[in-house]
């Protein structure tokens, strides 16, 4: 048995496509296919979404092997809701089975998050509370290592890996929009119309990456490295659409998206001058650049618009906010750990 | 219950941190020259450390509170 902290360093690179229709022409599109199964759950699902078993029963009845093995599959679980995959039926959003099997990898998902959550005690107004709780997380950064000390291939391994967030970037913070009242909703659409390129999509983040990518010669499509990506980063990928996911979440929701916004500007900075001074492509420094100033503004949105007007409104959710911010900072120390220590960083 | 009306200032100073601009505007920086926004929602500096002057880059976060 794997654990999920046993991170493989797998050739950048080498995901599994396939030309479903055997077709090679100018403007193809890669296919996005199912991911590489990491146990006996993937592995028994990942077949069954593929061809549709006349009973779902002999999936259900799976037990996962481990961790990466359950975030894979609950990973694809929810992809179904976002892009789907290209041999997947889309139907299959709303098969109740997978649903059912989805709800039973959250359940332990979530109490696991919330055991390693401590609430704060909190004595000054939120704002402040909240920028001095996250001042105060004390992690591991991948932006100072690359800033100063990784070399271009570990800079192409951060990169691919971190296109599992950035290539839907914003995306799992959408679903939360019609969950909101008023005040925090317009709050929300304000720091994500920025987000989304303010209408133009050639500014949309997620967009700004895919080019950045391209130039740096790494592939731009969708879930392209997913077989590549240690548990961690499908960790903090499923609790972000774990979060945005469910209306119960919505403190959560946004507590995690505040403390990535403030997590944001100074790294960026710190990834653009690493980036710099190895010489990668404009493109993918500027993708930083610009996070640099976004984030600055949306960090100041996310706390003391966003956060705070849905705590006016359900001052009841403030420890769910919180919640959302330790499980931002915390899974992101976890992947920053796994990375520097694969690299014996 | 009556339908609220909510506050929605165009400029917000954010305490230790830098003023919010709502809206399309050009910003001199301490050297005169004009920047105009570009984006929904911009954040100025007011701590003066930014190295992306007028906009703040978050630096406000690594100076002493008291001298944000």
């Amino acid at each position: 048995m794997r654990s999920g902290r046993e991170y493989r360093r797998l050739t950048i690179g080498a995901r599994r496509t396939e030309r479903p229709f055997g077709l090679l022409t100018a403007g193809y599109k890669e296919a996005v296919l199912t991911p590489k199964p990491r146990g006996a759950l993937s592995d028994g699902l990942f077949e069954a979404m593929r061809t549709r078993p006349s009973s779902w029963d002999d999936v259900l009845s799976i037990e996962p092997d481990h961790d990466d093995d359950t975030q894979i599959a609950l990973w694809a679980l929810y992809e179904l809701h976002y892009r789907g995959f290209d041999d997947v039926d889309d139907d299959l959003e709303w098969q109740h089975q997978l649903l059912m099997l989805r709800r039973s990898l959250e359940q332990p998902f979530e109490a696991r998050l919330r055991e390693r959550y401590d609430a704060p005690q909190v004595t000054t107004p939120f704002a402040e509370a909240f920028f001095d709780y996250v001042a105060s997380h004390d992690g591991r950064s991948l932006a100072s290592f690359v800033h100063r000390d990784a070399d271009a291939d570990q800079v192409r391994e951060l990169l691919s890996v971190r296109t599992i967030y950035h290539l839907k970037e914003s995306d799992p913070s959408a679903w939360l929009v019609p969950r909101l009242s008023v005040a925090p909703q317009a709050a929300l659409m304000e720091l994500q119309y920025d987000e989304y390129g303010a209408g133009d999509p050639n500014s949309l983040h997620a967009h700004l990456f895919a080019r950045g990518l391209e130039a740096c010669g790494l592939r731009s499509e969708y879930g392209a490295y997913i077989d590549d990506v240690p548990c961690e980063v499908l960790e903090q990928n499923n609790a972000m659409s774990m979060f945005g996911l469910h209306r119960r979440l919505r403190g959560a929701a946004l507590g995690h998206l505040a403390a990535f916004e403030t997590t944001s500007s100074l790294p960026s900075r710190r990834m653009s001058q690493g980036l710099h001074r190895l010489g990668f492509p404009d493109e993918m420094i500027r993708y930083y650049d610009e996070h640099v100033e976004a984030d600055a503004v949306h960090e100041q949105l996310a706390v003391r618009v966003v956060c705070a007007s849905l705590l006016d409104a359900e001052p009841a959710l403030a420890d769910d906010v919180f919640f959302g911010a330790f499980t931002c900072l915390d899974l992101e120390d976890r992947f920053a750990g796994a990375m520097l220590e694969a690299w014996a960083a | 219950m009556s339908v609220p009306e909510f506050d929605h200032p165009d400029v917000v100073l954010c305490p230790g941190g830098p003023m919010l601009l709502r809206g399309d505007h050009v910003v001199e920086d301490p050297d005169g020259v004009a920047h105009r926004t570009s984006r929904p929602v911009s954040a100025v500096c007011r701590c003066g450390k930014s190295g992306s002057q007028p906009w703040c880059d978050g630096t406000h976060k690594v100076i002493p509170p008291r001298e944000r």
